[in-house]
């Protein structure tokens, strides 16, 4: 499979299709490897250090410890509110999705530990539906976001997804205020979140939570875009560099942090969440953090005069 | 759009396709997404013009540019000022390539969110009338963030502490039209569409065919009634007879009439208390399945929009 073809697959549509890559050749490199050996390097090609997809559950082995995970909300499945047909109807899409993926939905959520720092995870899996964004998505997503901010721990959201489920019409649309709301929940509890976009972050999905991160990384060769390069193509007939979009530009767009090898990830996201981790007397979350005592009448200050829109501000409203 | 990058062929292209879609049968469904489009429809300055005895726009996001596609700025409504911001579509060629069709790029929406700080600040509620295609999709548009000048733009409308009405006059498609939709009461005119694609998009994605764009349409069924049904939208603004275009004034007096019942009611809720409910209103969006079983229908309304 070319990277031109696996951009088209991730560009097509949001129709279940199983990758895989437990042994063959490097589409970059054309080195070939084993499934053992592909699944120990993370799925990253030895010769080449193209990254392949990882689907969700995969990935939370990847980034937590020894012993394992639990996963949060497994039992959450998607309705059909629009009745939905295009050329299959949604209810047989959603049903083939789970037997060929073994998965409930396109996002996994667990607590879990990266390099010893609890945290909460919200991982999106791209083998399901293209990790559309749904009812399920967006729900597991904000309980995600809740139940971090309740228990003072940071929140990791891995995001692989072509957008907004179609076949959920308008109600995959409101998602994306769902899922940005239930953020905030986070940013009063004064606890960070770390995104990783992974390949392809596209659609609303970008356009909604994965933007939003305190702290955001990007994995070689993501694509990180809005619309894509065949609707941009299409619909204002320029010519896109190869690298259009990629984690790469967008480092230099100044939309990521870092791009990080999947190899080193789990190392880095525990280092951040590392440094970002306020000694216990202050208290890690909670509804009432105390103000950072060292700097309390300057942050006064500075409150004021950002204004009262920030969330956590003492002098604005609740927000509930 | 300071970039300049063209997007004529694309609305001339979707021109084509609904003039070339096969005749409706008994379709109102159809016909509520060309009336959503329709040319000579009443776009935000239409509106705004009429709504407001004064009104004072702002131009630029002070970081790169301004953007056509949107307006936005303040003005006196019934003797008090609010904040209007709305894309803003071209009637004629000219005026539509300058307004970029109503396709906002990240200035857009920071020109939106600087208005917003401010009416925030001031105490001024905020109006948002939606009417766009989508974003604009274009390769200078991503590199300036246009993901992130869309979410901040939803974060934005949800912290805000000031009533918000947000209106859906035309066609308010994907998340460049949610940029602005987030807000304590959203309002739909009788014959607009709000989706998460548009059905020319929907039909060249799920079909792969871009002809069956009113197929499409009525898979997505994103008509004001079904939105009012899914709890999308809280109230359903009727149009005149024939629909906005007839008669723009009329269409404008009666969106009056609602924005002043519905920002009167809003005001008198303590400002917590709204926050509340709009992150309320958001989170319980989008229904799951029972685990009792069946595929379950939307739980949001059954009866039909009022009047």
């Amino acid at each position: 499979m070319s990277v031109d073809r696996l951009r088209q697959l991730a560009h097509r549509d949001s129709r279940p299709r199983k990758i895989k890559a437990d042994a063959g050749t490097c589409p970059k490199c054309d080195s070939h490897y084993s499934a053992d050996e592909m699944q120990r390097n993370l799925r990253v090609c030895p010769a080449c250090g193209h990254h392949f997809p990882v689907t969700a559950r995969e990935r939370l082995e990847q980034l937590g410890e020894p012993g394992g995970y639990v996963e949060l909300w497994p039992e959450l499945r998607a309705a059909d509110p629009l009745q939905f047909t295009d050329l299959k109807p949604y209810t047989e899409r959603i049903a083939d999705a789970e037997k060929s993926t073994g998965m409930g939905e396109a996002i996994v959520c667990a607590e879990l530990e990266v390099r010893h720092q609890p945290a909460v995870a919200a991982i999106m899996d791209f083998t399901f539906m293209g990790g559309s964004m749904g009812a399920v998505v967006g729900e597991k997503f904000a309980r995600a976001c809740d139940y971090a901010a309740q228990r003072g721990l940071p929140l990791i959201v891995v995001a692989a997804s072509g957008g907004a489920r179609m076949q959920e019409g308008t109600l995959a649309l409101m998602q994306m205020a769902k899922t940005v709301i239930a953020l905030d929940a986070l940013a009063e509890a004064r606890v960070p979140v770390v995104v990783v976009l992974a390949h392809p972050t596209t659609g609303g999905v970008w356009a909604s939570f994965a933007s939003l991160g305190d702290v955001t990384y990007a994995e070689p060769g993501a694509l990180i875009a809005f619309s894509g390069p065949r609707v941009i193509e299409e619909t204002t007939r320029e010519v896109l560099p190869d690298d259009f979009g990629r984690a790469e530009a967008q480092l230099r767009n100044g939309q990521v942090d870092d791009v990080v090898d999947r190899r080193e990830l789990a190392e880095r996201i525990g280092r951040v969440l590392h440094i970002l981790q306020r000694p216990p007397a202050e208290g890690n979350g909670g509804s009432s953090p105390p103000a950072l005592q060292w700097a309390q009448g300057g942050a006064q200050k500075v409150r004021s005069m950002v204004g009262r829109i920030r969330p956590g501000s003492t002098d604005g409203e609740d927000a509930g | 759009m300071s970039d300049g990058t063209p997007g004529g062929r694309f609305v001339r292209k979707v021109a084509d396709k609904v003039r070339r879609a096969p005749e409706p049968e008994d379709d109102d469904l159809w016909e509520s997404v060309q009336l959503a489009r329709h040319a000579e429809r009443p776009y935000t300055l239409d509106y705004i013009n009429r709504l407001c005895t004064e009104f004072e726009e702002m131009h630029g996001d002070r970081l790169y540019g301004d953007d056509a596609a949107m307006v936005a700025g303040f003005g006196r409504f019934h003797d008090r000022p609010v904040a209007f911001i709305g894309q803003q579509k071209g009637r004629d060629t000219n005026e539509r390539t300058y307004r970029n069709f109503g396709m906002a790029g990240p200035e857009g929406y920071r020109k939106a969110m600087r208005v917003m700080e401010v009416a925030n600040r001031l105490g001024i509620p905020v109006v948002t009338l939606i009417d766009t295609p989508g974003a604009f999709p274009g390769a200078s548009a991503e590199e300036r963030g246009q993901g992130g000048a869309i979410s901040r733009s939803i974060q934005m409308m949800w912290r805000l502490d000031v009533p918000t009405v947000a209106v859906v006059i035309g066609e308010g498609s994907s998340g460049g039209a949610l940029g602005l939709g987030v807000a304590d009461r959203v309002l739909m005119l009788e014959n607009s569409t709000y989706s998460v694609i548009s059905p020319e998009g929907a039909s060249a994605i799920l079909w792969r065919d871009a002809s069956k764009a009113r197929q499409a349409a009525q898979a997505f069924k994103p008509t004001a009634a079904n939105c009012y049904r899914w709890g999308v939208v809280d109230a359903v603004v009727p149009e005149p007879e024939g629909g906005a275009h007839t008669d723009h004034d009329a269409a404008a007096q009666v969106l009056d009439q609602y924005l002043y019942r519905v920002l009167t009611e809003l005001s008198a809720i303590p400002a917590a208390e709204r926050r509340r409910a709009r992150r309320e209103r958001f989170r319980k969006l989008g229904p799951l399945r029972d685990p009792e079983g069946g595929m379950g229908m939307a739980t949001g309304r059954e009866t039909p929009p009022p009047g």
